[in-house]
């Protein structure tokens, strides 16, 4: 990403008018989403997980995704990463309506996830994870094991320069060095759309810090992020955009700097617009 | 955090601390090194035993061939449990697969097609339609167990009765003899093995690959300033190595043909017999020469091939595989296909040594080759095990029948102690991993 297409790419800036309903960037800042998930429907069983929902992202933002347990934001987010298709619906990539069958063809759009549970194969080590299912090959097709560690070494560095086992599989290390390999997994493919799924769920305060700045960094250099968390300070500190969901469908997707976190938060327990809610609603939320 | 540092330590200070932290500067596996130890106390408690029989050549060499065709199919049995799964048919596909090979070599080609016995090429069609028998085999179980979603314990459960029941729909289960000539050799015996020549030369190749390897790897993680082990230690792996394999040949070789047959062989070839008997030197047999090949394929296939990665990721974490973009299933059914060649070439050395197909052929191996892949450190909870270790394992559980038998003990004592030596070897395993973590 040059810097022109990350500026291009920037949500309205506080001076610029809010848009109607506060759920687009201005359309003149942003020609094109870098991904647009129209009208995503999930089932399992009869239970609609995922009910019509429709989000989009642009370049270098970063749009939170939240609601209680439950709501769909999780399910709504392995159709974008091939963990699990939608039934129904349609996901654009720059304009141009993609299939995403499995985790593969997802990869391929430049798409990466972050997953809550870090999807990590215990056994194996660092370098083994970063590159699992796109593995470095020799000439004649065996694993190159030095230039993955190599290469794994170089990311870390970047991600978390105290980490140094390299050698040992991933079983064995912290809660926070487990995130860092699986953070690495997914920046060093040269995301362009980065799915973190609750992120700093498992991290202590330092290492949560880490991983906000490392989500700064990632933005200016252009990347579009889908945040998901139940957190809501965390959405408020790093979001641009704050998509809402509630029982499997989208309450709505409001610009951070136009409402409060009172707001939001109506949004995620009553499904109310911020429009919708009276004074004595927000009041009752804290009491 | 403290491994990282006591490795930088162990690189720099000199090697004369404690035993523990010279083996970590070695970096050497403990489990084998254990499992070598076990071996070892074994083979000597046998030998004091037995007033001195059981570390001869003559013993441990028959031993190399007891265990070959075990240890063969305990290498694709511990890809198998690494990915979750279990092969429970194993026996019955060698079974099966062995008689097919005996009636290509029995009835097929020389009765049916009329070609006649002892055909050049006789013993390598044979082999041939029994390779791909069993990864048919292999394949069909797979393709079960990875898209058909039954577990693998049902579908070779099934596979264990099927494929022994179809062996009496050959000849209604008459035993099928004699075997093509070449293809006896692969079951071993004083001339289906290397002579003293080719096997000091096989040891030397042996010898400098493994120095290669060793030398390799250094210089690989020199070039990308990765951490090495100190020198003292490369030397004295290296060394290690040498005077084991060139041991190995040596008691190979140090087994000689019985007199009878030495004899037939001085009066074949016009050779005067000498005063104290000839001696010709037996060497490493054809079948651990197989064993060996298939142990350094599998081992090339589980550490250095995507595949082998994929294996040990979907045993580690199926989900992660999946999410990782691996194909599950594909390699799932991999695993089995491969399981199903080693059977086939287990098959083969199996009814050449005895020279027949009989019904009974690898009755009860499928509890052989699990208990070696187990003992050899396998887990059941996937994710780990080692193919060196799964032939130690093999050679291990030879030993203790071979022991007993060698002590008189009777056959169902022999099952009660090897039963009770698998379950003890296994929770002290576990105990030690629990430990460990």
């Amino acid at each position: 990403m040059n810097e022109a297409a990350v500026t291009s790419g920037r949500p309205p800036s506080p001076g610029a008018p809010a848009p109607a309903s506060g759920s687009r960037p201005a359309a003149t800042l942003s020609p094109m989403p870098l991904v647009e998930m129209r009208d995503i429907f999930v089932s399992f069983g009869g239970v609609h997980a995922v009910d019509g929902v429709t989000v989009d992202l642009y370049p270098g933002e970063v749009v939170g995704l939240v609601g209680g347990n439950g709501a769909g934001k999780s399910t709504l987010i392995r159709a974008l990463s091939g963990a699990h298709p939608a039934d129904s619906g349609e996901i654009l990539i720059d304009g141009k309506p993609v299939t995403i069958a499995n985790p593969r063809d997802a990869k391929a759009y430049g798409i990466e996830t972050i997953y809550q549970t870090l999807a990590l194969a215990d056994n194996i080590d660092a370098a083994g994870n970063v590159f699992l299912g796109r593995e470095l090959r020799t000439r004649i097709g065996s694993l190159n094991d030095a230039a993955m560690e190599s290469a794994t070494r170089k990311v870390m560095g970047r991600l978390n320069p105290r980490f140094k086992n390299f050698k040992t599989s991933v079983k064995s290390l912290s809660g926070g060095q487990r995130q860092s390999v699986a953070i690495a997994r997914a920046v060093h493919f040269n995301a362009r759309i980065l799915i973190m799924d609750e992120p700093t769920a498992a991290l202590g305060p330092a290492e949560t810090t880490q991983v906000r700045e490392l989500v700064g960094q990632l933005k200016s250099e252009g990347i579009g992020i889908f945040l998901i968390s139940h957190d809501i300070h965390d959405v408020f500190d790093l979001a641009d955009r704050i998509a809402v969901m509630l029982q499997g469908k989208l309450v709505g997707t409001v610009n951070k700097r136009d409402v409060t976190k009172d707001e939001v938060l109506a949004m995620i327990i009553m499904g109310k617009q911020p429009e919708e809610v009276s004074q004595r609603e927000l009041a009752e939320l804290h009491s | 955090m403290t491994e990282a540092n006591d490795a930088q330590a162990a690189t720099r200070e000199p090697p004369n601390r404690s035993l523990r932290s010279l083996l970590f500067a070695m970096e050497l596996d403990t489990r084998l090194l254990g499992m070598l130890v076990a071996l070892a106390v074994i083979w000597v408690t046998f030998h004091l035993w037995s007033g001195g029989n059981f570390i001869t050549a003559r013993n441990l060499w028959n031993l190399s061939v007891q265990s070959a065709s075990i240890a063969i199919m305990a290498t694709g049995m511990v890809l198998i449990i690494v990915s979750r799964n279990i092969d429970l048919s194993v026996g019955a596909v060698l079974a099966f697969v062995g008689y097919t090979m005996a009636m290509v070599q029995a009835e097929w080609i020389p009765k049916t097609l009329g070609l006649g016995f002892d055909q050049p090429y006789t013993w390598l069609v044979a082999l041939a339609v029994g390779v791909v028998l069993g990864a048919a085999i292999g394949g069909l179980q797979g393709v079960l167990v990875a898209y058909g979603g039954v577990p693998s314990f049902i579908v070779t459960l099934g596979g264990l009765l099927v494929w022994r029941g179809l062996i009496f729909r050959y000849q209604q289960g008459q035993t099928v003899a004699p075997l093509d000539g070449i293809f006896q050799l692969l079951g071993g015996g004083p001339k289906g093995a290397l002579g003293a020549d080719f096997s000091w030369l096989v040891g030397a190749v042996a010898c400098a690959g493994i120095l290669y390897t060793l030398w390799a790897s250094r210089r690989r993680r020199r070039r990308y300033d990765f951490p090495v082990r100190p020198m003292w230690a490369e030397v004295l792996i290296g060394a290690a190595v040498v005077v084991v394999v060139l041991g190995a040949v040596w008691v190979a070789n140090s087994y000689p043909w019985p007199p009878a047959l030495a004899q037939a062989y001085a009066e074949q070839n016009g050779i005067p017999w000498p005063p104290g008997g000839l001696i010709i030197p037996t060497g490493i047999a054809f079948p651990v020469m197989i064993m060996l090949g298939v142990a350094l394929v599998v081992t090339y296939l589980a550490t250095r091939r995507r595949f082998g990665r994929y294996v040990y990721a979907i045993g580690g974490n199926p989900e992660a595989a999946e999410l990782g973009g691996v194909n599950v299933r594909r390699t799932i059914t991999l695993t089995f296909v491969l399981m199903g060649v080693l059977c086939a070439i287990a098959g083969a050395v199996q009814t050449a040594r005895l020279n027949a197909a009989v019904t009974n052929l690898g009755v009860q191996n499928e509890l052989d080759v699990i208990s070696a892949a187990v003992i050899g450190g396998t887990s059941f909870a996937g994710g780990i095990g080692t193919i060196p270790g799964a032939i130690l394992g093999a050679v291990v559980m030879q030993s203790l029948r071979s022991g007993m038998l060698l002590l008189n003990v009777d056959s169902p004592t022999q099952d009660i102690v090897v039963g009770m030596v698998l379950v003890a070897a296994v929770g002290f395993d576990a105990y030690l991993r629990r430990r460990a973590a």
